[in-house]
């Protein structure tokens, strides 16, 4: 029978190989998610062709500052759930950013627009493009983030995998935006939204299973 | 939880994970000590020996120890492995714990596993492959150095390490992710 003083012994003589803190390891699936993001992004996508003019836009530029404020508030999220008794709760309420901003924009988009417009500018040209490109940029970087939690100690798997959801949706938001020519608020809240929370679900499943420890 | 162990664990912790095996040692110890408080005083129903969850968690400590924040406390991180750890060995068996509920209800959706019964790390000891069961026997119930072991099985000191640090990590497995 193995007793507690042995167990402590042979953990002991497994020291001495250097492991790689986490913080570094999450900069670097960063790094690499943005980089397959890029990749994918590129190949399959690419930028929307008047994207010269859109720049002079409000409405286009202010899909970036959601999508970034995203992927931000998610990246300091799915951080500090990756390790155990961290404050995490601390750091949730700054994913309220996104929803936040983007519901401003769609109370502004209401009362700029007179309402016979809304119905069109909600349904947008792109839903099902929306629908299929964020979650295939997003696919690579969520596995690479799972990949992190797994390494990591998620002491709320499933949390962890729904915000590594969110981080990879938004990374992926960001790179579609830029493809996407439906710049109103309305369009952004519903399609982006269900994409990006699709992301989520997807990713507290498989957390749920794979990054246990 | 006074600031003297807490800095004294701390630089035995950051000794250890720098490779000093002394220091690792004592940090273990100190952790069992710990770990058998925190379980002894949670564990009200029978089905679960709290020494389990002291080796479970010290296991998963060693595992893990790269997701301790160097300039962080070790306390908090110490007693959240453990708490997951006694969450986990409680699911496991399909039975509640008696812990606030706000802690358990994310651990708790997951698919339920076949229930394993006492003594676990040295039943999974035995599940290893042999190779790896008799370098992991050999440094823990002999109670070995790697030097001793790499000798009397013929091997390398390095293969000693390799083997051992797979059989753990094999053993850390069998309980996180079934």
């Amino acid at each position: 029978m193995m007793d507690t003083d042995e167990l402590i012994k042979s953990l002991a003589a497994d020291t001495g190989r250097p492991v790689a803190p986490l913080s570094s390891v999450w900069w670097l699936a960063a790094a690499a998610s943005v980089a397959v993001a890029a990749a994918v992004f590129a190949v399959a996508l690419g930028p929307r062709p008047d994207i010269a003019a859109a720049i002079e836009t409000p409405r286009f530029l202010f899909k970036f500052v959601v999508t970034v404020a995203l992927a931000l508030s998610a990246f300091g999220a799915a951080c500090a759930l990756s390790r155990p008794g961290e404050n995490w709760r601390a750091v949730m309420p700054y994913l309220a950013a996104a929803p936040v901003l983007i519901i401003v924009a769609v109370i502004a988009e209401l009362i700029a627009l007179p309402p016979d417009t809304w119905s069109a500018k909600l349904i947008g040209d792109n839903s099902l493009v929306c629908l299929t490109s964020i979650p295939l940029v997003g696919i690579g970087p969520l596995a690479i983030f799972l990949l992190v939690m797994r390494h990591g100690a998620p002491t709320r798997p499933a949390l962890a995998g729904a915000v590594a959801g969110l981080l990879a949706g938004g990374i992926a938001a960001t790179f579609y935006a830029a493809k996407c020519t439906d710049d109103s608020p309305l369009f952004v809240a519903t399609w982006y939204s269900i994409a990006i929370i699709g992301l989520a679900v997807l990713g507290a499943i498989f957390s749920n299973r794979f990054a246990r420890w | 939880m006074s600031g003297g162990e807490e800095t004294e664990l701390a630089g035995l912790l950051r000794a250890a994970i720098a490779g000093d095996e002394g220091a690792y040692t004592e940090f273990l110890r100190q952790a069992a000590c710990l770990v058998r408080g925190f379980t002894r005083t949670r564990i009200v129903r029978g089905g679960i020996d709290p020494e389990d969850i002291v080796q479970e968690t010290l296991l998963a400590i060693h595992m893990k120890r790269h997701t301790w924040r160097d300039d962080g406390p070790v306390l908090p991180w110490l007693y959240a492995i453990a708490r997951y750890k006694l969450v986990d060995a409680f699911r496991r068996r399909g039975r509640r714990v008696e812990i606030e509920i706000d802690e358990i209800a994310d651990t708790l959706a997951a698919p339920e596993a076949e229930s394993v019964s006492d003594r676990e790390v040295h039943r999974a000891l035995a599940s290893l492959a042999p190779g790896q069961r008799s370098v992991v026997a050999a440094i823990t119930v002999d109670g070995r150095s790697i030097g001793e072991t790499a000798q009397d099985l013929g091997m390398s000191e390095t293969a000693v390490r390799v083997a051992l640090h797979r059989g753990l990590t094999a053993i850390a497995r069998k309980f996180g992710r079934q």
